[in-house]
């Protein structure tokens, strides 16, 4: 039995961490969509930690927990630069605009030297363990459960119903809004910190358009009732290719009509309360 | 030397304005941001090379039947990924969602198909001539590219403009409910526009194929955040704004190739992107649609 999960912790425990640092991805998008923002930033703010972090490591040889705190760091103040003038925008303009941030820094990466250009960062040590991921997991998780009932928390969801009525209401919606886009940057940064020291290598191809529109699409598939939705749904979207490597060359193509399915039948997302509620009470009847 | 950068930048400028000109007909009509664009876009020119290998058919007849053909499968998309979602209470970026998974779907059936290798159009297959006017070289491709690529543009302009057809489009984009009660028909309108939003997104990737000789499952990826600079810097869903925003894409990319440094292109576009957003960010064309409460 344990040697059964030597092997499975052998053979997967690179996924096991994906799905982890994938988790906090989905989190820090949910955090900006809780507050009513689409952005779409944070695959950016994730290379600028994984980049930040991994170079605290390589160059400055710093222990890694102030790799990873200088990887949270840096995308946090550059979420505060940009923010101010973004999230004047909001819905699609907003979404376009964090786009466009992000290819900028994609192509920053591709053009500087500390950054390795387009061969990125090689060697970067295994640092990341299976108990950082999960610490930072509980952490997290403990804040969200605390934040909807906080202040803040009531703050985001008056903003996210009807920005209008939220400031009409006294809320200081401008600084409410850097904060969930701070935050949601901060974690993302955490989180490519703790990608680049398993993966052992940062490259500015993860970080663009398609990473971007993923961690969105995870959200979004999980449903983004509660903060549980986006976990479940970007771990399922991480684990998914794995479980379908048997149809080999068409497996991402059962992805995406398994994301065509789910978005038809389950339009709340796959974490929908009021569906479970309706599956038990048909259940017991 | 920069009039001839000018030309090449005309050249790419109206294919990415044609690519765009779909993608925002479709969020103009239908709301939607379709990121299954770029699939159809590759979807055209596969149909081409097939048409061209498969049938023996010249490039021009091929590249008709091609924007037929990729227009039917943007007619697909539609009825079985957005009808179920229209009309109903869902998350508004579900629709978005459902055609990422149809671009996922199809970009990696064709994969699976073709194989993830560049194909190539046979020899011959593109005209090759070209025309050399003091220093500067026109290729008959790229004059057969703009030509083609404005008269679509224009063919469209006047449809929209000029016909009951093109009146009832623009009602349906303004209010879909409120055209309904006038009894157009705003179902065939989606579907009207869905085929023919596809079939422009289909032409301008057959285009794109001619112009570079090569074609992969993939080529329709890099497309998408331009088509979106595209439409942010004429203003989302409108048609005159797609076409310039085409055009001025094209000239920064080139511009910035020729005189600054090819790494740095994306970064010119997606940081005029970035300024534009924030300086005006209805686009150049767009009204301000945002919603007061």
């Amino acid at each position: 039995m344990t040697d059964d999960l030597q092997v499975f912790w052998a053979t997967y425990n690179t996924l096991v961490y994906t799905v982890g640092v994938h988790a906090m991805l989905a989190l820090s998008i949910y955090l900006t969509l809780s507050c009513g923002l689409l952005s779409l930033g944070n695959a950016a703010f994730m290379g600028i930690g994984a980049y930040t972090a991994a170079l605290a490591t390589l160059r400055l040889g710093l222990p890694f927990g102030e790799a990873l705190a200088l990887g949270g760091l840096l995308p946090g103040l550059v979420a505060l630069v940009i923010g101010i003038p973004t999230l004047r925008l909001s819905g699609v303009y907003l979404a376009m605009a964090t786009l466009g941030f992000g290819e900028v820094v994609r192509v920053v990466f591709l053009n500087l030297e500390i950054t390795g250009g387009s061969m990125g960062l090689n060697g970067i040590p295994m640092k990341t363990q299976l108990w950082h991921i999960v610490a930072i997991l509980v952490v997290l998780v403990y804040g969200f459960v605390r934040l909807r009932r906080s202040k803040i928390g009531r703050a985001f969801e008056a903003i996210k119903e009807d920005e209008t009525a939220a400031k009409a209401m006294g809320i200081n919606t401008t600084s409410y809004k850097l904060l969930a886009f701070v935050l949601g940057a901060i974690i993302a940064g955490v989180a490519g910190g703790l990608n680049a020291h398993f993966t052992f290598f940062v490259s500015p191809r993860e970080y663009g358009f398609d990473p971007a529109v993923d961690i969105l699409t995870g959200a979004i598939f999980g449903g983004t009732g509660s903060f549980v939705g986006p976990m479940v749904g970007s771990a399922i979207l991480a684990i998914l290719p794995e479980l379908l490597r048997f149809l080999k060359a068409f497996r991402l193509a059962v992805n995406g009509l398994i994301l065509i399915l789910v978005v038809i039948y389950l339009p709340n997302g796959i974490w929908d309360r009021k569906l479970f509620a309706r599956l038990r009470r048909k259940g017991s009847a | 030397m920069i009039a001839q950068q000018l030309i090449n930048a005309l050249t790419l400028g109206s294919v990415y304005a044609l690519f765009a000109l779909g993608f925002t007909l479709v969020f103009g009509v239908l709301e939607v941001i379709n990121l299954a664009h770029g699939a159809v876009f590759m979807a055209g020119a596969y149909a081409a090379l097939l048409l061209v290998t498969k049938a023996n058919l010249n490039i021009w007849v091929a590249l008709p039947l091609a924007m037929l053909a990729s227009g039917a499968l943007g007619l697909l998309i539609d009825q079985i990924v957005l009808k179920p979602l229209r009309g109903r209470r869902a998350h508004h970026l579900m629709p978005m969602i459902a055609t990422i998974g149809a671009a996922t779907l199809i970009t990696n059936a064709a994969q699976g198909i073709f194989g993830a290798e560049t194909s190539r159009f046979p020899l011959g297959t593109i005209p090759e001539e070209s025309f050399q006017i003091g220093t500067i070289r026109i290729t008959e491709l790229q004059i057969a590219i703009v030509i083609i690529s404005f008269l679509l543009m224009l063919l469209l302009m006047v449809i929209l403009k000029k016909t009951r057809l093109g009146k009832a489009v623009r009602a349906v984009a303004e209010n879909p409910q409120t055209s309904y009660l006038l009894g157009i028909n705003v179902e065939g309108v989606f579907r009207l526009v869905s085929f023919t939003a596809a079939a422009l997104g289909g032409g301008a990737g057959v285009l794109i194929g001619l112009s570079f000789n090569a074609i992969f499952p993939f080529m329709g990826q890099p497309l998408m955040p331009k088509g979106i600079a595209v439409i942010i810097l004429g203003g989302m869903g409108d048609v005159r704004g797609a076409m310039v925003g085409g055009l001025f894409l094209g000239v920064a990319e080139v511009m910035s190739v020729a005189y600054l440094s090819s790494d740095y292109r994306d970064a010119v576009a997606f940081g005029l992107l970035f300024l534009i957003l924030l300086v005006r960010p209805s686009g150049l064309f767009g009204r301000v649609l945002e919603r007061k409460a």
